[in-house]
C-alpha cells in the first residue's frame, strides 16, 4: 500500500491535466451539495429561532404564512390592517399577559422601519427566550427616537444621536421621503441573528405623526370613531386612547398569555371575531407551515446537488477508463519490477481515491470559503444567518460519502486493470 | 543450491487457441552464464520469457529457475520470486514517464524486500552507484525526469534498474532494438560487464543475429522449440 501512494500520486500528476479537470468536476458538485446543505440548515436555524415566547401572531384575515412572513421575517405586506380597538380589547384580555403592537410600510435606506411601542422591549424573545438588549443608547421616548437593529447600525455606520429619515414604501429606493420628520437614534440593538436586526424601530407616535398629512398614503389617518359595540370595553380604556396619537390600525400585533391553557381558546375566538376579520397564529404551527413549504424547494435542491455530484464521479470514472488503454504500458512496467496484479488494482483504487479525495477536500473548502464571503449578502437579502463554524460534522460525513462512493465506482476500472495486466503480463501492446 | 539458473523439461505451451507455441524437450542455462537467444518474431521467444519469469504459467512441463519449480508456485509467489530474483529490460519504453531517472531506478526495492535487503549498502546509494557506471549521472541530477533521456539513455536507466539489488538472473528481451549500432554494442558490452560484476546470469533475446558473438554461447530459438507457431502474441 505504503509503496503505491506515491506512485499513485505522481502517475496522476503526470496526467494533471485531465487529473485536475476530474478534481474539479467533483469539487464543483461537492460545492453544491455543501452550498445547498449549509444554506438549508441556516433557513430551517433561522426559522427556528426567529421568534419564542410569543403564545399569538395577530393580523388581519390572511394566510398564517403570510402573517408570519409580515410581522417577524419583514417579508412582504398585510393586505389590510388590524383596528386598534381589536388590540385593545386583546391587551385587556384578562387571560393575556402583555401586547406588542407592530406597525409596518415606511423604510430606511432598505430597512424596514416598525412602529411599537416600550413593550417590544419588554417582551419580545428570540432564540432561547432572550430578550432584545441594547448594545449602546436606550429604548425611544419620544417620536423622534430611533432604535436601530445590530445590522442596520453597522452597515449604515450609525451612532447614537445621528439624523435618520425615513421613507415611505419599502423599497431600496425610495422618492418619497418624510423629509419633515427626521429621526435621531437613541439606542442601538444588540446583534440577535433574526430580522431585528435589519429593523429601525419607532413608535408608533411616530407612525402616527410622519403620516399625519400624507395624502396619497396608504393607511387611513383621521382618526375613526370607537365602535360603541366593543364588548367589554371599561371606561379607562377611552381614557387612555385619548392618550395616544390618533392611529387607526397596527399591522399586527404579538401576544403573550398568562396560561398557556387558555391559548387555543383565545386563538379561536380571535380566529372567529364577528367585528374585525382576524387571523391568530401560533408561531411555532406557522414556522411548521411555512418550513414544510420551503422544504419542498429544498430537498429538490439537495436531490438535484446529490445527482450532481453522481455526474462528477461518473466523469471521474470515464477519466480513469480512458486512461487505462494507454497505461497498458505503465502496468506491464509495474509488473517486471515486482508489481503484482493486485498492486495494480490497489493503484487504481488510489488513483481514484486521492481524485475523490482532492475534489471533496477542495469543494468543502470552497464551498465554506464562498458561504464564508457571502454570509453577509445572505443575511441582508434573504435573512439566512449561517451558522459559520467552518467545515463541520456534516462535511466529514459527506466527504465520507463521496469518497465511499468514488472507491465504489472505482472498482470498475481497478478490476479491468487487474484482468488486463493478468492477461498482458510483460507484454508491451504498443 | 543448483548450478543451473533455468532448467526447463518438457515444456509445452499454447495459447486459448490451442495451437502450440512452444514445446521444449530440453533447455538449460548455467549460474552466470551469458547467453544469447536468437529467434524471429513470432518464434515463443516472448513467451517463453514470459514463462521464465514467472508471468505466465506453463501448461506442461517442468520450469525450474534458481532452482525453483514455477509449476509449484501460485501466481502470487510467482509475482514475488520474479521480483526477488529476475531483472527485466525490454525494448523500449522500460520507464515510467512520470518518475525521475532515480525512482525508475528505485522500482524494484520499492516492491522486494529481498532487493532492498541485497541492495548495498542502501538501494539510493547502489543505483547512484549503477547510473555512474552506466554513464547517467555524469550530466544533470538523477533526479530529473526519465523523459528528458535519449532512448539509449533510457535502456541503460533500464538496465541499471534491472541489476539494483544485485538479482541472481537478468533478461532482456530485444533491449537494443531501437538503438543505432553504435550504441548497441556499448550497450551490450556494458550490460555484460554488470552482469559479470554481480555474477548474474544473462538470458538475451533478439532477432539480430550479428549479436551472437559477444555471447558465451549462442542459440537459436528453433534449436530448442520444436513447435513452429505461425503467430506470437506480441
Amino acid at each position: 500500500m505504503k509503496p503505491l501512494i506515491g506512485l499513485a500520486a505522481r502517475s496522476l500528476w503526470n496526467r494533471r491535466g485531465s487529473a485536475a479537470l476530474t478534481v474539479f468536476a467533483i469539487a464543483i458538485s461537492v460545492m453544491l451539495l455543501v452550498g445547498v446543505e449549509t444554506v438549508r440548515n441556516g433557513a430551517r436555524e433561522s426559522f427556528a429561532r426567529t421568534i419564542s415566547g410569543t403564545d399569538l401572531i395577530v393580523g388581519a384575515r390572511s394566510g398564517p404564512v403570510n402573517l408570519l412572513l409580515y410581522s417577524v421575517f419583514r417579508i412582504g405586506d398585510a393586505t389590510t390592517n388590524v383596528s386598534w380597538q381589536s388590540f385593545e380589547l386583546v391587551s385587556r384580555h384578562p387571560d393575556v399577559a402583555w401586547t406588542i403592537p407592530i406597525s409596518l410600510g415606511d423604510s430606511h435606506r432598505g430597512y424596514r422601519v416598525m412602529g411599537t411601542n416600550g413593550d417590544y422591549f419588554r417582551h419580545y424573545r428570540y432564540g432561547n427566550r432572550q430578550a432584545l438588549a441594547l448594545a449602546a443608547g436606550k429604548a425611544f421616548e419620544d417620536a423622534h427616537d430611533a432604535v436601530v437593529g445590530a445590522e442596520v447600525a453597522r452597515q449604515l455606520g450609525y451612532r447614537i444621536g445621528d439624523e435618520i429619515m425615513i421613507a415611505h414604501g419599502i423599497g431600496e429606493v425610495s422618492f418619497a421621503e418624510h423629509g419633515d420628520h427626521p429621526f435621531r437614534i437613541a439606542g442601538i440593538l444588540g446583534p440577535t441573528g433574526t430580522p431585528v436586526d435589519r429593523t429601525v424601530h419607532v413608535s408608533l407616535d411616530a407612525i402616527a405623526g410622519i403620516h399625519e398629512d400624507w395624502q396619497g398614503g396608504t393607511r387611513a389617518i383621521a382618526a375613526e370613531p370607537r365602535h360603541p359595540h366593543d364588548i367589554d370595553d371599561p371606561e379607562g380604556a377611552a381614557a387612555e386612547e385619548a392618550a395616544r396619537p390618533a392611529l387607526a390600525g397596527i399591522t399586527a400585533f404579538l401576544v403573550g398569555m398568562r396560561t398557556k391553557d387558555s391559548l387555543l381558546q383565545m386563538q379561536r375566538a380571535l380566529n372567529e371575531y364577528r367585528a374585525e376579520p382576524l387571523t391568530a397564529v401560533i408561531p411555532g404551527v406557522a414556522l411548521q407551515q411555512l418550513w414544510q413549504i420551503v422544504n419542498v424547494a429544498d430537498r429538490a435542491l439537495f436531490l438535484v446537488a446529490t445527482f450532481v455530484v453522481l455526474a462528477g464521479l461518473i466523469g471521474m470514472l470515464t477519466a480513469i477508463l480512458t486512461s487505462l488503454r494507454e497505461r497498458r504500458r505503465e502496468m506491464a512496467i509495474l509488473r517486471s519490477v515486482g508489481a503484482r496484479p493486485m498492486h495494480v488494482f490497489t493503484l487504481l483504487m488510489l488513483e481514484a481515491s486521492l481524485l475523490a479525495l482532492a475534489g471533496v477536500v477542495l469543494g468543502i473548502t470552497a464551498a465554506h470559503a464562498a458561504l464564508a464571503s457571502t454570509a453577509q449578502l445572505l443575511a441582508s437579502r434573504f435573512g439566512l444567518f449561517m451558522e459559520m463554524g467552518g467545515p463541520g460534522v456534516y462535511d466529514l460525513l459527506l466527504a465520507g460519502a463521496v469518497v465511499s462512493a468514488a472507491v465504489l465506482a472505482g472498482l470498475v476500472p481497478a478490476w479491468l486493470a487487474y484482468r488486463n495486466s493478468l492477461a498482458d503480463g510483460l507484454t508491451i501492446r504498443t | 543450491m543448483t548450478e543451473l539458473a533455468i532448467d526447463i523439461e518438457g515444456l509445452a505451451f499454447a495459447w486459448n487457441d490451442g495451437l502450440p507455441v512452444l514445446d521444449i524437450p530440453r533447455f538449460e542455462v548455467r549460474r552466470g552464464e551469458r547467453v544469447f537467444l536468437r529467434g524471429p518474431s513470432g518464434s515463443g521467444k516472448s513467451t517463453l520469457l514470459g514463462i521464465v519469469s514467472g508471468v505466465l504459467k506453463a501448461g506442461r512441463g517442468r520450469v525450474r529457475v534458481l532452482g525453483e519449480d514455477l509449476g509449484l508456485l501460485t501466481g502470487g509467489r510467482r509475482d514475488e520470486f520474479r521480483a526477488a530474483h529476475i531483472g527485466l529490460v525490454f525494448q523500449m519504453f522500460n520507464l515510467l514517464p512520470y518518475l525521475s531517472v532515480m525512482d525508475n531506478v528505485l522500482l524494484p526495492a520499492r516492491f522486494s524486500a529481498v532487493r532492498r535487503g541485497r541492495a548495498q549498502p542502501d538501494p539510493a546509494t547502489e543505483a547512484r552507484r549503477l547510473l555512474d557506471e552506466l554513464g547517467i549521472v555524469t550530466k544533470g541530477s538523477p533526479a530529473r525526469l526519465v523523459t528528458e533521456l535519449s532512448i539509449g539513455q533510457q535502456q541503460r536507466v533500464a538496465v541499471a534498474r534491472a541489476l539494483l539489488g544485485r538479482p541472481e538472473l537478468v533478461i532482456a528481451d530485444e533491449p537494443t532494438s531501437s538503438l543505432d549500432s553504435d550504441a548497441r554494442d556499448g550497450f551490450i558490452r556494458l550490460l555484460m560487464s554488470e552482469c559479470s560484476a554481480t555474477g548474474a546470469t544473462l538470458l538475451f533475446v533478439s532477432h539480430d543475429t550479428a549479436l551472437g558473438g559477444l555471447f558465451d554461447r549462442q542459440l537459436s530459438i528453433g534449436d530448442i522449440n520444436r513447435a513452429r507457431p505461425q503467430l506470437e502474441q506480441s
